[in-house]
């Protein structure tokens, strides 16, 4: 068994190179990967998570850097984390969110890294949630995560992060659109990019309106009698979805920037201050992170659930017996994996 | 023991301030069909940006595409401040407009293979599979 015991040395120690390749051992999952994990996170998490989703193109790795080149004149160390999709014909990625980013480069106080999806669809690579942990481990102030640019929901967001930013721009079409995809249940802040551009003023109109009406129309988004109907947030995170701000007593503002030169990203970043008092004062923040943990501890079973299967070596060329007889309709799909599963299990 | 599951991470660089990057992007797709995994950051790369992505981006293999005419002072500049930064294992390869005598001595100083203009991308992909499947796993 590997132990990665020098690495841990110096990732404590905080060599940049360390962090790099701790999180090259955890995206690979290579031998040894959760050792190093237990290892680095037994600690509270103190880094403040912010993830940022939306379309393709919306300007949400240009929203990164000008959000980081902010909080850097505050002197805050800064993780990014910006996931770009994999090419599901060669296995490839084009990694391209550091293109925006260039000016953060040198900067010490700053890290920045590329992941590819994987075949993962949930807008983020499945280890994305562990680089951020890494991330919170190597003690940077705040992590950033963008999501790939899809149109549709990229719930995963909501489980690496504790305030979630939602990217549209004027082109991005009505608020209906954005209710279809999902995006209201997601959305800690809206923010509409690209508010240079005609059209941008009608989109924001149009989301407040939205989110007015419902806020208004069923009582959600309210706040409860003493501030925060709990729970109503421990249902939610004993559901399967990690909770969203729904129902809780933060009202989802809608701001516009100009990401490219700044405009409005002062603001972005009072309203994400704002949305971190709220889930610490409200207990939200707690609520979130027990969701989180619960989706890790469950995501660590089916991973550990797979691995095993996979060792066992039942499922490649040793299938092939049992194929035969499904082909011959004397087995089911069912039928032999409930054998299968006897065997592993005993 | 190499790892052939493995998914071979690739910074394409364009250092200098020549104007355009059709020729990087060219290669950085070709690099995405062949499997690996790219990361571009676009035009005007300083040496040490170059060195500080690479690194935060734990990459096998640095490929810079040179057309200014500085390739005699950039792949040296490049591999130095690798080995200064502690990357001395990722090969640094890339090709441009070098003139053969270039290569040549450029190779012998340390720096991996380079193509010259008019050589397939293919070439570089499989010199930079044979690399990595040579590679001690690290
Ligand atoms: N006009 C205008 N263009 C912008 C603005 N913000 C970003 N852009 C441009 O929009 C394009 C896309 O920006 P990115 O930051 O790469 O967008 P993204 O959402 O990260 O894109 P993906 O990661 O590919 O989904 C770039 O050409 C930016 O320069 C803005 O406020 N106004
Ligand atoms: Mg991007």
């Amino acid at each position: 068994m590997i132990l990665h015991q020098e690495l841990l040395e110096r990732f404590r120690a905080g060599k940049v190179p360390a962090l790099a390749r701790a999180i090259s051992i955890v995206e690979d999952e290579r031998e040894g990967f959760q050792d190093l994990l237990h290892a680095v996170l037994q600690r509270e998490p103190s880094t403040c998570r912010i993830g940022f989703t939306g379309p393709p193109g919306a300007g949400k790795s240009t929203l990164v850097a000008a959000a980081a080149t902010q909080y850097r004149a505050q002197e805050e160390h800064i993780g990014i984390v910006a996931v770009d999709p994999t090419s599901p014909y060669s296995g490839g990625a084009l990694l391209g969110d550091r293109i925006r980013m260039n000016d953060l480069t040198l900067d010490p106080g700053i890290f920045i890294r590329s992941m590819a999806t994987r075949g993962s669809l949930g807008g983020l690579a499945t280890t994305t949630k562990e680089v951020v942990d890494l991330m919170d481990a190597f003690g940077f102030d705040r992590v950033l995560a963008e999501t790939v640019g899809v149109g549709q929901t990229e719930l995963e967001i909501t489980a690496a992060a504790d305030t979630v930013i939602v990217v549209l721009v004027p082109e991005s079409g009505d608020a209906i659109q954005a209710m279809k995809a999902g995006l209201m249940e997601i959305a800690d802040i809206f923010v509409v990019n690209k508010a240079d551009r005609p059209g941008s003023d009608r989109v924001v109109k149009d989301l407040r309106q939205a989110l007015h009406l419902r806020a208004g129309g069923v009582g959600k988004n309210m706040p409860a009698h003493h501030g925060v109907d709990l729970s109503r947030l421990v249902r939610q995170e004993r559901s399967q979805d990690a909770p969203s701000s729904e129902g809780a007593g933060w009202e989802i503002p809608v701001l516009s920037t100009v990401a490219q030169n700044g405009t409005g990203v002062e603001e972005l970043l009072t309203s994400i201050e704002a949305h971190r008092e709220w889930l610490a004062s409200s207990g939200a923040l707690h609520v979130r992170r027990r969701a989180r943990a619960r989706g890790r501890v469950e995501d660590v079973v089916d991973r550990e659930l797979r691995r095993v299967a996979r060792r066992s070596g039942v499922m490649g060329a040793n299938l092939d017996p049992h194929l035969d007889l499904i082909q011959a309709g004397e087995g089911t799909p069912y039928s032999v994996a409930r054998e299968i599963l006897k065997g592993l299990l005993r | 023991m190499p790892d052939s599951e493995r998914k071979i991470r690739v910074l394409v660089a364009k250092p200098g301030l020549d104007g355009h990057d059709r020729g990087a992007k060219v290669i950085a797709s070709s690099f995405r069909d062949a499997g690996f995994e790219v990361i571009y950051t676009g035009l005007h790369q300083t040496p040490e940006m170059i060195v500080s992505a690479s690194v935060q981006e734990d990459v096998d293999v640095v490929a810079m595409s040179i057309l200014s005419g500085a390739h005699l002072t950039l792949f040296p500049r490049v591999k130095e401040l690798l080995n200064e930064a502690g990357s001395g294992h990722v090969l640094l390869t890339g090709g441009g407009i070098i003139p053969e005598d270039d290569i040549a001595e450029l190779e012998a100083s340390g720096v991996g293979r380079l193509f010259g203009p008019g050589t397939p991308t293919s070439a570089a992909i499989d010199y930079i599979r044979e690399w990595f499947a040579g590679q001690e796993a690290v």
